[in-house]
């Protein structure tokens, strides 16, 4: 903002030097100039206001209401939605679902992806690492849907790969319906995201790495310094504020998790695999309870607001930083 | 004595070197072949008859006959991708253009009190997309829209122009000003400026704005699932759910829409991934 002040103001003395006399007539346009500027932005701010902040707002209000869908009156329930929140065996389900979902992703899209990306970024050749980073990254570019879909079948105890290859290797026992199983559902599904998401952090990472000044690492060998020191004294600390955020943008995916659970399992058996967003889908669509799915909503507003506040604090503090 | 000495150790160091090498490419091999064998066997499946298919899952299909690609795309591919192309780049060209115009005027114009309505397009980034559907529903709804494409490209627009806008909003902020000034001086408007002197500069940002949305909005689901529902406006990811449950029992059909559906998008990350990487460095803050 600063430097925008400054050049405006140095091009308005550029132009002094040339035609003097306009000065004051610019200086009258001021104002107006400044509201005609409006024009750039107004198409965004109606559209953000319109489609993303407001519905937000209305979410709460509707959250508020109950729907007959028979007469289709509504009426005024207070926090009722709320309370039932409370009662509701399956949103404790869904809340630790997600959790495992933000957990497991951390270790494996965050950290695993952060050494894995180190491993990569150390090999001599620009060529393979190229290589590797693009290859890894594939499933990333691929719609959930097929990923997801994929997986279904390759989970499938008839003519899945997952069970074939356990029995080939001698562990048939193993073997079962992975998706048609309440102990393994969830499971299943986040070690089908862990596989396509990897690739995605790992190119991320791949990209703050190379930022890393290479004299450092120079430097480091001279003094004798192994490859596990070098990753652990100048890679992760120098790659801190990526992690940082890492973590915060995969716990906040976790949360907004829908696409591969209603693809795989649709949330089941027995409800065993739903996350929030699943739930919400259920409640607000099937059983066209529009209240009660609004209230759900709100859950994963608060979550994903904090989570979202801790990454606005974390990219402000890097700021500063640099 | 001190020579022969010095000489075993090295030795022994460029053998754990060695071994340290062959076992790191052994990993990245090994981790290759997870994330790509599911990916071919999708495809292979494609080629296969059903009773292949509930065969041996390592095993080749007997033949390469493309019928059962055919089949999936007469049976819908063709007009979900047909949908899905029309919403891809529609909301792309709406997203792009629209982000361009507000970083422009966050960046380089004189609106008042600029910070704000930073703030606003940022705080845009913290709202998903899944808190607001119920309320868009009804809106939708009201609009006259459900169930259009307008329906997807306006939803795609408006909840991608925050990063899109922050994207190139950085970009702008670093480019110089000298040709801004130059152009000034020369009498040239805003809105000149902006087409002729701007934009142009901003060109490698804008493509990978553009591959960004496009892997955005070609997987999107959940959005694609609730505001469309007749078959003639499916998108992709929508469609092979479909797809899904009318052949449930025609595997083969099934494993060949899904390769035909990610094809596409897998061919243009590799054709555009420089592009795709830049974008991606750019936003490193999202």
């Amino acid at each position: 903002m600063i430097t925008a002040v400054k050049h405006d103001y140095k091009g308005e003395a550029v132009k002094i030097g040339f035609t003097g006399s306009r000065r004051p007539e610019r200086a009258r346009l001021g104002p107006i100039t400044g509201i005609l500027s409006f024009r750039w932005i107004v198409i965004a701010f109606v559209l953000i206001l319109w489609f993303v902040y407001y519905p937000i707002i209305d979410n709460f209000v509707v959250s508020t209401k109950n729907q007959d869908i028979f007469t289709g009156e509504t009426a005024y329930v207070g926090l009722d939605n709320y309370r039932r929140l409370q009662s509701d065996p399956v949103v404790g389900t869904a809340i630790l679902n997600n959790t495992l979902y933000a957990v497991i992703s951390v270790v494996f899209q965050v950290f695993g992806a952060f050494v894995l990306a180190a491993l990569i970024e150390g090999l001599s050749e620009e060529r393979w690492r190229r290589f590797w980073r693009a290859v890894y990254f594939v499933p990333s570019a691929i719609s959930i849907t097929v990923t997801g879909l994929l997986f279904y079948f390759i989970y499938q105890p008839d003519i899945g790969l997952l069970d074939s290859a356990l029995t080939q290797i001698g562990l048939a026992d193993w073997s079962r319906a992975w998706l048609g199983e309440e102990q393994t559902a969830i499971y299943a599904i986040i070690a089908m995201s862990q596989w396509q998401g990897f690739g995605y952090s790992t190119l991320l990472f791949a990209i703050a790495i190379q930022k890393i000044p290479r004299e450092l690492y120079e430097a480091a060998i001279m003094d004798g310094a192994g490859t596990w020191r070098r990753l652990w004294n100048i890679t992760f600390p120098l790659t801190r504020e990526m992690t940082g955020l890492m973590v915060i943008v995969t716990i906040t995916g976790a949360f907004q998790v829908f696409n591969e659970v209603m693809v795989m399992t649709g949330g089941g058996p027995n409800n065993s695999s739903q996350v929030l967003g699943t739930w919400l889908y259920q409640q607000g669509f099937i059983e066209n309870d529009f209240g009660y799915g609004a209230a759900i909503a709100s859950v994963i507003f608060v979550i994903t607001l904090l989570t979202g506040f801790a990454q606005l604090w974390y990219t402000k503090r890097r700021r500063v930083d640099l | 004595m001190s020579v022969s000495h010095q000489s075993r150790e090295t030795e022994r160091t460029d053998f754990v070197a060695v071994l340290a090498k062959v076992c790191l490419v052994a990993f990245l091999i090994s981790l290759g072949v997870v994330v790509l064998y599911p990916l071919f066997w999708m495809a292979l499946n494609g080629f296969k008859t059903n009773a292949e298919i509930f065969g041996n899952p390592f095993a080749l299909p007997g033949g390469f006959s493309v019928a059962n690609y055919i089949a999936a795309w007469n049976q819908g591919i063709r007009n979900y991708i047909a949908t899905s192309v029309i919403v891809t780049l529609g909301s792309a060209v709406c997203t792009v253009l629209v982000s361009a115009w507000t970083a422009y005027g966050l960046t380089r114009s004189k609106l008042p009190g600029k910070p704000f309505f930073v703030g606003i397009v940022l705080g845009g980034l913290m709202l998903s997309p899944t808190v607001a559907v119920i309320p868009l529903v009804r809106m939708m709804q009201d609009l006259g829209l459900y169930n259009t494409y307008w329906a997807l490209i306006i939803l795609y627009t408006a909840f991608r122009i925050p990063f899109t806008t922050f994207l190139i909003r950085a970009y702008m902020l670093g480019l110089p000003r000298d040709l801004d000034e130059a152009a000034i001086m020369d009498g040239a408007s805003e809105g000149q400026i902006f087409w002729k002197v701007t934009l142009p500069l901003c060109k490698p940002i804008l493509v990978s704005c553009v591959i960004l949305h496009v892997l955005f909005a070609w997987n999107e689901y959940l959005f694609a699932m609730i505001f469309t529902s007749g078959a003639d406006l499916q998108t992709l990811p929508v469609g092979l759910t479909s797809i899904m449950a009318k052949h449930g029992t025609n595997y083969a059909v099934v494993f060949a829409a899904m390769t035909l559906s990610a094809l596409p998008i897998v061919m243009t990350f590799f054709a555009a991934q420089r592009f795709f990487i830049r974008g991606l460095a750019e936003g490193i803050g999202k």
